[in-house]
C-alpha cells in the first residue's frame, strides 16, 4: 500500500468517526432540529402559514393569542403565527447568503495572506485589524447611511465584506501552518500556479477550521441582520421580518401587550441558538 | 520591553489611521451622494453646489482626506448638519452618557463572568459546567435587543423589579438610582458578553489545575481551595486579560441597539440619530471615535497582558 492510499484511508476514517460523534451529541442533534425547522419555514412558508401574512382583520386588531391566531394579531389585524413562520425567510437567506460571501472574500483573502506573507500579508492584516476595531453593527449602520438606502442585498453586501477579515484571519493562521509542508513544496516544484496551490492544495487541508468558523459567522450573521433590521437599517418596513416586527411592535409591551413582540423575539432567540449548538458540536468534534 | 510596548503604540496609531481612512471613504467611494441625501431628492442643483462647497466637498477627495485628518488632529470633528453645532459638543455628553452605562455594565460582567469560568472549570464535566458553557454561549448569540425587550417583559412589565427605562426622570438622579437605572440595560449586555469571558476563563483554570505546580502544591499540603487561589488564579486569569479587551468592540456595538430600547441619551442614540438624518460629520467623527477608543483599549490590554506575563516579558526584553 503506498503511503498516499494509507493517509486516504486514515481521512476517511477520521471523517465517519467525527460523524458518528456528530450523532450522538445532543446539542448537535436539538440545535439540526431547530435549524431544520426554520428552514422548512423558509422554504414553504406560505404553505403552514394559517392565513395569508398580509391578511388584515379589523375586528380583531391586536387580539391576545387564541385558538383563531394562535400568537395573536397585531396593530392591523395581521396573524402573527403566520407572520414569524413566512418572515423566516428573509433573516434565514439573508444570514445564510452574507456568511458565504464572507467565507468567499476571507477565504481568499486569507490564503493568499498566508501564502505570499511579507509586505502583502502585513498590509492585509492592519485592514483587517482596523475593520475589526469598528464593532460590526456600526460599520454597517455607516454604510447604510452612505448608500442613503437599505435592502436586502445591502444587507448581504456589507455583512459579508464586514465578515471576511476575521474569516481570512482563522484561514491565514491555518495556511502559514501549511505552507511550509511537503506537498507544498512538491507542488511548487510541479510549477503549478499560484492558485490551483492555494484553492487544490491548501484549500481542501484548511477545511476543518473553515468549517467551524462559518458556522461560527452564520450565527453572528444572523445576530447582525436581525439588529440591522431592528434598528431600521435592514429590509424595509412592514416586512414580516422578525427584526422589524420587534421593532414595530416593542413599544406595546409597556402597555402589556407582550406577543406582537414575544413571538418573532423568541424566534431569532431559537434560530440563533440552534446555530450556535451546531458550531460548537462541530468544534468540539473537529478538535479531537 | 520597551520596544515591545513601542511597537505596539505605532502598530495602534497605524490601525486608528486605518480606521479613519476606511470611514472617510467608505461615505465618498460609496454609491450615494451625500449632498443630495442630506438636501433631498428635489434640491436645486444650486443648492447642492453650495452645500457641497461649504462642506469642502468640491475639493479632490485626497485633499478632503488630508483636510479632514488635520481637522480631527487639531481636535476639530466638524459641525452637526442637524443641530449646526460643534459636533464635539453634542458627542462629549453622550460619550460620558455611555461610558457610565459601559462601566456599570463591566463591572457587573467581568467579576460575574470570571466567577463562572472558575465554577465551570471547578466542576468540569458535571451539570453545572454544561449549563455554563453552552448555556453562556448559547446566551450570546442572542442579539442585545432581544435581550432587552425580553427583560423590560419579564422585570419591568410582568414583575416590575426594575425600572425599564435607563434614565432617571429630573430631578432625582442621585448615584444610586442613576445605578438602579442601569442594571436592566447592563443585563442586555452581560447575557452577550458572559459567554465568551467564562470560556476562556474556564480554560485558563482547567489547564492551570492540570499543571504540575498545582499538584505540587497539593502534594505539599495546600488544600485545593488554596492552591487555587494561591497558584491557579494568577496563571489562569491572564488571558481572561485579552478576552475582555476582544469583548469590548461587541459592548460598544451593543450600546446602540441597548440605548434605544431604554431610552438612554448615549453615543448609540446620537449615532442611531446620525445614521437616520444622514449627518455626516457626526457619523464620521463617533466611528472613528469608536474605533479610536477600542484601539486604545486594546493596545492598554496588550500592555497589560505582556507585562504581567513573565514569558512575554523576558522574551521581549532578549
Amino acid at each position: 500500500m503506498s503511503s498516499a492510499e494509507k493517509s486516504k484511508i486514515t481521512a476517511k476514517q477520521i471523517q465517519s468517526e467525527r460523524l458518528k460523534l456528530l450523532r450522538g451529541n445532543k446539542a448537535f442533534i436539538v440545535g439540526s432540529f431547530i435549524l431544520a425547522f426554520w428552514v422548512i419555514c423558509a422554504v414553504f412558508g406560505e404553505k403552514i402559514a394559517r392565513y395569508p401574512i398580509n391578511q388584515m382583520d379589523f375586528e380583531a386588531t391586536y387580539a391576545p393569542p387564541s385558538g383563531k391566531y394562535w400568537f395573536g394579531t397585531d396593530q392591523l389585524g395581521q396573524d402573527i403565527f403566520s407572520r414569524v413562520i413566512v418572515g423566516a425567510r428573509l433573516i434565514v437567506v439573508i444570514s445564510f447568503l452574507a456568511t458565504v460571501l464572507g467565507a468567499a472574500v476571507g477565504t481568499s483573502i486569507g490564503l493568499a495572506a498566508g501564502y505570499f506573507k511579507g509586505i502583502f500579508d502585513m498590509i492585509v492584516m492592519r485592514i483587517l485589524e482596523a475593520i475589526s476595531a469598528i464593532p460590526v453593527i456600526i460599520i454597517a449602520l455607516l454604510a447604510v447611511a452612505s448608500v442613503g438606502r437599505s435592502s436586502p442585498i445591502l444587507t448581504i453586501l456589507i455583512i459579508g465584506f464586514i465578515f471576511a477579515p476575521n474569516i481570512a484571519r482563522t484561514v491565514r493562521a491555518a495556511v502559514l501552518g501549511e505552507a511550509e509542508l511537503e506537498y507544498v513544496a512538491a507542488a511548487r516544484l510541479r510549477t503549478e500556479r499560484t492558485p490551483h496551490i492555494l484553492f487544490r492544495e491548501v484549500l481542501p487541508n484548511v477545511l476543518p477550521p473553515l468549517i467551524v468558523e462559518f458556522t461560527v459567522r452564520l450565527g453572528y450573521a444572523i445576530f447582525a441582520v436581525a439588529t440591522l433590521s431592528f434598528l431600521g437599517a435592514g429590509v424595509e418596513t412592514g416586512s414580516p421580518d422578525w427584526g422589524t416586527q420587534v421593532a414595530e411592535t416593542w413599544a406595546l409591551i409597556f402597555s402589556n401587550t407582550w406577543w406582537p413582540t414575544l413571538f418573532p423575539a423568541l424566534a431569532i432567540a431559537s434560530l440563533a441558538v440552534s446555530i450556535n449548538l451546531i458550531s460548537d458540536a462541530l468544534l468540539e468534534v473537529f478538535e479531537i | 520591553m520597551l520596544r515591545f510596548v513601542l511597537k505596539r503604540i505605532l502598530l495602534s496609531a497605524i490601525t486608528i489611521i486605518v480606521v479613519t481612512m476606511i470611514v472617510f471613504f467608505m461615505t465618498k467611494v460609496l454609491p450615494g451622494d451625500v449632498a443630495r441625501q442630506k438636501l433631498g431628492r428635489d434640491a436645486s442643483m444650486e443648492s447642492v453646489e453650495i452645500y457641497r462647497k461649504e462642506q469642502g466637498l468640491d475639493k479632490p477627495l485626497v485633499t478632503q482626506f488630508f483636510n479632514m485628518n488635520k481637522d480631527l488632529l487639531k481636535g476639530n470633528l466638524g459641525i452637526s448638519t442637524t443641530y449646526e453645532i460643534p459636533v464635539s459638543q453634542l458627542l462629549a455628553p453622550a460619550a460620558t452618557k455611555s461610558a457610565q452605562l459601559a462601566l456599570v455594565a463591566f463591572l457587573i460582567i467581568v467579576p460575574l463572568s470570571i466567577l463562572g469560568g472558575i465554577l465551570a472549570a471547578m466542576k468540569r464535566g458535571k451539570a453545572i459546567d454544561r449549563i455554563i458553557t453552552v448555556g453562556g454561549l448559547s446566551a450570546a448569540v442572542i442579539p442585545e435587543f432581544v435581550w432587552s425587550v425580553l427583560l423590560i417583559l419579564v422585570f419591568g412589565v410582568a414583575i416590575r423589579a426594575f425600572p425599564v427605562s435607563a434614565f432617571p426622570d429630573e430631578g432625582q438622579a442621585g448615584i444610586i438610582t442613576s445605578i438602579y437605572h442601569l442594571i436592566l440595560p447592563s443585563l442586555a449586555l452581560l447575557f452577550v458578553l458572559f459567554g465568551y469571558i467564562s470560556r476562556i476563563t474556564r480554560a485558563g483554570v482547567v489547564e492551570a489545575l492540570e499543571s504540575d505546580y498545582t499538584r505540587t502544591a497539593i502534594l505539599k499540603g495546600h488544600s485545593r481551595a488554596t492552591a487555587v487561589r494561591k497558584h491557579v488564579l494568577r496563571n489562569a486569569l491572564l488571558p481572561t486579560i485579552a478576552v475582555v479587551a476582544s469583548q469590548i468592540p461587541y459592548l460598544v456595538g451593543g450600546l446602540v441597539a441597548v440605548e434605544l430600547v431604554f431610552n438612554y441619551p448615549g453615543f448609540g442614540s446620537l449615532l442611531l440619530d446620525a445614521v437616520n438624518k444622514r449627518d455626516f460629520p457626526m457619523l464620521q467623527s463617533s466611528v472613528i471615535l469608536t474605533g479610536t477608543v477600542i484601539v486604545s483599549f486594546q493596545l492598554i490590554a496588550d500592555i497589560l497582558f505582556a507585562f504581567l506575563n513573565p514569558r512575554i516579558r523576558q522574551r521581549t526584553s532578549e
